[in-house]
């Protein structure tokens, strides 16, 4: 698709800055692998935020110098962190009462559909040959109070990820609260898809077009 | 006198049999047993059902064990890996079965096999592909899913350092599931860097009390799943 070449809406790394403003002071958050990783880089420093990592960690920080790592001191995206003042570890069955038990104040995933009930599909394309892998993305859903969702706003092909109903298999029902895409910040309200915010340069109608449903 | 220190890791393997549920410890390589698992490799104890997080990495540890063909079943919550094609080739081929787990509902089912608890109820999956089979009910006007305890013959786990007691201690994020398979097993073994005297693990920060461990194996200096990879090691 030619358009999609244009430079409109935000950049990855502008999506995961936008989305870190709404982040309050104090919040535990727990951050998806991908583009929702890049939240923490982009804080306010007036922010304390404590961040938790399923794999038993709470207070995790940035990566490590080179070299000063610790092989089994990780995020759930497999890769070596560091752990701040203040911070716990912990095993998988504390990990996910915090996550199930609704201690968790936010979450920020990735995904591949949102549908306009806040239905989201992001663990399995549901393609015969793949090999599933869930993770803890349905209880991240089931359990933490709200889920914000940063994502591209249409596939590389252009096909619409904000969409009426899930094609894809669904990690969680009506679980969404709130969508940063490229182009525009959407809500999940109870008449389906809310505009919050249009990305500088980028109109109403742009984000209809490339949206699965009506906003 | 209570002394659950073994002599090599060969020994506190030898009697994991034919057709046995082996829950592993680990979350990636952060507490991977892989020289307890090596040994599980050339003890040669086939059709096993693994419980673990993920499915290995390259040729050592759990894709070795995966690879040598002693694996018929796989219990886990992501078995997708960046760096290893043994799980998918066996899982395509039909050789190794899948059992996939939302990883709370697998942290959990652990932690009640190990509890004395036989099934519980968790909003996890609902409404999804994974909801299949599970039986579902309504409490305070949301529904949930009835998810069955698991338990296991035996389990392979490391810690930093333990006690002939088998008090264990770990290392950071290296904890994840062990301190639950270590109640869940009727033997668990524990490979740990050192063995102290009893007396040195203040009782106050001891994370698996030793009524929960049967062996523990001394592993002066435990191997990295990504070293050997990066060093292109296959085991054997």
């Amino acid at each position: 698709m030619s358009e999609r070449s244009a430079r409109v809406g935000l950049t990855r790394d502008e999506m995961a800055k936008r989305c870190a403003l709404d982040i309050p002071d104090g919040a535990y958050v727990n951050l998806g692998i991908g583009i929702p990783e890049g939240v923490a880089t982009h804080l306010s420093k007036s922010r304390e935020v404590i961040f938790h990592t399923e794999n038993g960690l709470l207070g995790m920080g940035p990566p490590p110098e080179v070299g000063a790592g610790d092989p089994e001191l990780i995020n759930a995206g497999k890769h070596q962190v560091t752990a701040n003042p203040g911070a716990a570890y912990f095993h998988h069955a504390d990990s996910f009462a915090m996550v199930r038990g609704g201690h968790l104040d936010l979450c920020v995933l990735g995904t591949m559909q949102v549908s306009a009930s806040g239905d989201l599909a992001n663990w399995s394309t549901g393609a015969p040959n793949a090999i599933p892998a869930v993770g803890g993305a349905m209880d991240l859903v089931a359990g933490v109070k709200t889920v914000y969702v940063i994502t591209q706003h249409t596939t590389h092909d252009g096909e619409p990820k904000l969409v009426e109903s899930c094609s894809y298999p669904l990690t969680g029902v009506g679980v969404v609260d709130r969508i940063y895409t490229d182009l525009a910040v959407i809500e999940v309200v109870e008449e389906g898809f809310r505009v919050v915010e249009l990305s500088p340069g980028v109109s109403f109608e742009y984000v209809q077009e490339r949206t699965g449903a009506r906003l | 006198m209570i002394d659950k220190e073994v002599a090599s890791v060969a020994e506190a393997v030898a009697d994991i049999f034919d057709g046995a549920t082996v829950m592993i410890g680990g979350f990636g390589e952060a507490g991977s047993p892989i020289e307890l698992i090596h040994a599980l490799i050339d003890l040669g104890a086939t059709d096993l059902t693994v419980v673990n997080n993920n499915t290995g990495n390259g040729e050592v540890g759990l894709a070795a064990l995966l690879k040598a063909g002693q694996v018929s079943k796989m219990i886990c919550s992501h078995p997708r890996s960046t760096n290893s094609t043994v799980f998918p080739d066996l899982y395509r081929s039909g050789r190794t079965a899948l059992e996939l787990v939302p990883q709370g509902t697998l942290a959990e089912r652990i932690r009640a096999g190990g509890a004395g608890i036989p099934a519980f109820y968790t909003p996890t999956a609902v409404g999804t592909p994974l909801e299949e089979g599970m039986e579902r009910r309504s409490f305070d006007g949301r529904d949930y899913l009835l998810a069955r305890g698991l338990s296991a013959d035996f389990a392979l786990i490391k810690g930093r350092s333990a006690d002939r007691h088998g008090n264990v201690v770990y290392n950071k994020t290296a904890r994840n599931f062990s301190p639950l398979m270590a109640m869940a097993a009727k033997t668990t073994i524990v490979q740990v860097s050192s063995v102290v005297p009893a007396g040195e693990i203040d009782p106050e920060v001891v994370v698996t009390p030793g009524i929960f461990v049967s062996r523990v194996v001394a592993v002066a200096d435990p191997a990295h799943e990504s070293v050997l990879v990066a060093e292109g090691v296959s085991y054997p």
